[in-house]
């Protein structure tokens, strides 16, 4: 790859106990690349996510975006830097309307959050831009409704809504279609593959669904107990014995 | 699958505004509620003239500010704080101490309320940025130990606060009751509606004026951006941080904007009643008041405010009236009366409290207008 990383991972270790949840993972990633981590339940990926975004802070380790070392920096001082994550849990603002979710997600990528003596609804191109990030995920019919009162599906999409909304050059996606039914799921992985045509864009994806992981990934990093096992182009990575091994313990449905 | 799409299909044909046109029967009600507060208020010297409901109209002014100002914090950010009369009291004994002093001038309500509001804020600044950043639990402790601290304050320095006896002094002459504003031919005020145009009136609506200023600004507060991601901070903390909020930022501002509130009507307070002392600026009996008249109206809603703070009030002043009318006019039936015993209001108070919270889960503005936690 002879671009630069846009961002990467140095040593990263995170100890819980005497546990290390994450082990000296070292990994880069480059713009227009879609990577996906795998590996099975309890491997690491939502932790190392976490010290990515920035909601745990490592034991050891940095975490680089570009050429600034932001270990030190909080979930949103790091999102205001270009690291936009969807959660694996739906953590929405529940009583908010699904079009106030989106709207202050594009307020905060605006930077208007600390306005006092101006109303909200009033903030020029906010709400326009809220509202076409609703139409991309087909959220537009329901955008008045309580975030808490949609559907699983849609509030899987709403997450999704809300990462597009922040703009972010880091995109990181955990698990987007988990919960989905099965004619939901192609919107948001279409989604996907359409943030990756910009080739400024970083994607990083935690996926257990094989197809899924097929269609969208330019590359693979498999973690297991914590470690860096693989990394490399995915023809190469599934036809490893270790990979297959990997999943087969957990289940076999999931490989075939 | 196809219930949800249902479900979306449905939600089309009805955009838009689905939420807000739903509730609003209930909206009415609450808007209605409030104008007739508003107007009452706002003509209280000409329609209840007497002394006492004077009190009382220019109380409700006062605590609606202070009220609405606990539910920036309590409402729309969801911060539990216990020092909110703190808060009121630094302005209270700042006015009250200025007056005592310089002698009752505008310059020593201003100066004098300055330096209480400056206090507040500092106060706030400083509770803010060491404590926000802990569990709501220990921020409530905290808040608790600073006015009690200030508690005791105020009645150990007993050379400038009066201590328990707390600071009686003059208010500038233009509020006096012997000041005509306009006078008639004779030479005396001049009467509209057999209300004399004297400084007693000027006095009242400079409270009112004053009040309705700072409770305008609050509603203008929570329609702002910065209003918008405090609901956001109350809904889904740790998401407000992901999307880019810096979290502490945004509580120790909203925290600083309630303490100069509050503060703001401690002026508002000391000024009207000429006395400042702890049993009515700094007392948690007044800080289950405000928590009381928060839930009653509605949490989050800055209109439950308006109606929580004038139901409560009216309860607290006219309740034991009712009730001794109430058993005048039962005397000759069998343990009616003894029930509607006005030494008994107590009792019916809580009573209503009880059936007003089962009734009106979210507050009374917050339940009929389909916010906060009616789920």
């Amino acid at each position: 790859m002879t671009t630069k990383p846009s961002i990467r991972t140095e040593n990263l270790t995170i100890r819980f106990g005497g546990h290390a949840a994450v082990n000296n993972v070292t990994c880069a990633f480059h713009p227009g690349e879609l990577t996906v981590i795998v590996g099975p339940n309890g491997a690491g990926k939502t932790t190392w996510f976490n010290l990515v975004s920035g909601q745990l802070r490592p034991s050891e380790g940095r975490v680089v975006l570009g050429e600034r070392d932001i270990t030190a920096l909080s979930p949103s001082g790091r999102a205001r830097a270009g690291i936009g994550r969807a959660f694996q849990l739906t953590t929405l603002f529940p009583k908010l309307s699904v079009f106030e979710n989106v709207r202050l997600a594009v307020q905060a990528r605006a930077g208007q959050g600390h306005r006092l003596f101006i109303k909200a609804a009033k903030l020029p191109g906010l709400a326009d831009k809220a509202m076409h990030f609703l139409e991309q995920t087909n959220l537009a019919s329901v955008a008045d409704l309580p975030a808490a009162a949609l559907p699983h599906g849609d509030q899987r999409k709403l997450e999704v809504a809300m990462l597009l909304a922040m703009e972010p050059d880091i995109f990181m996606f955990d698990e987007p279609t988990a919960g989905m039914s099965v004619d939901e799921a192609p919107v948001i992985l279409d989604l996907i593959a359409r943030i990756k045509e910009d080739k400024a864009r970083t994607v990083l994806l935690v996926e257990h669904k094989m197809d899924v992981v097929r269609a969208l990934a330019d590359r693979i990093v498999v973690l297991h107990n914590g470690e860096l096992v693989t990394d490399g182009e995915p023809a190469e990575v599934m036809a490893l014995d270790l990979v297959r091994e990997i999943y087969l313990g957990v289940g076999a449905d999931e490989v075939a | 699958m196809t219930m949800a799409h249902q479900h979306a299909a449905a939600a089309k044909t009805q955009r838009p505004s689905l939420t807000k046109t739903q509730n609003w029967p209930g909206r009415l009600v609450v808007y209605g509620a409030v104008a007739l507060i508003g107007l009452a208020l706002a003509f209280a010297p000409f329609l209840f003239p007497d002394v006492r409901s004077q009190e009382v109209a220019a109380r409700i002014c006062v605590f609606i500010v202070l009220v609405a100002s606990y539910d920036l914090l309590i409402g729309y950010t969801g911060i539990v704080s216990f020092a909110h009369t703190m808060f009121f009291g630094l302005g209270a004994y700042g006015t009250a101490m200025a007056l005592k002093t310089m002698g009752p001038g505008f310059e020593a309500i201003l100066l004098g309320g300055g330096a209480g509001v400056v206090a507040a804020l500092l106060l706030a600044l400083l509770i803010g940025l060491l404590s926000l950043r802990v569990k709501a639990i220990f921020f409530a402790m905290v808040t608790l130990s600073a006015a009690s601290v200030m508690m005791v304050l105020a009645s150990q320095l007993s050379d400038f606060t009066g201590g328990e006896d707390g600071i009686t002094y003059s208010i500038p002459k233009l509020f006096s009751p012997a000041t005509e504003l306009l006078t008639d031919a004779d030479g005396k005020a001049l009467r509209v509606f057999g209300v004399a145009l004297n400084g007693k009136l000027a006095l009242y609506y400079f409270v009112f004026l004053s009040a309705l200023a700072l409770f305008l600004t609050m509603t203008r507060i929570v329609a702002s951006p910065l209003g918008s991601v405090l609901k956001a901070i109350r809904e889904n903390e740790m998401r407000a941080e992901a999307i880019g909020y810096r979290v502490v930022f945004y509580r120790t501002t909203i925290f600083c904007i309630a303490a100069i509130m509050a503060a703001s009507a401690g002026i508002l307070r000391a000024v009207w009643l000429k006395y400042t002392g702890p049993e009515v600026v700094l007392s948690f009996d007044i800080m289950i008041d405000i928590l009381l008249m928060v839930v009653i109206g509605g949490m989050g809603t800055m209109l439950g405010a308006v109606i929580g703070v004038a139901l409560m009030t009216l309860a607290q002043y006219y309740l034991k009236d009712l009730m001794a009318l109430g058993a005048e006019a039962t005397a000759n039936l069998p343990v009616v009366p003894d029930l509607l015993n006005p030494e008994r209001w107590l009792l019916w108070l809580g009573l209503g409290f009880i059936l007003l919270v089962y009734f009106f889960p979210s507050g009374i503005a917050g339940t009929l207008m389909g916010k906060g936690g009616s789920k």
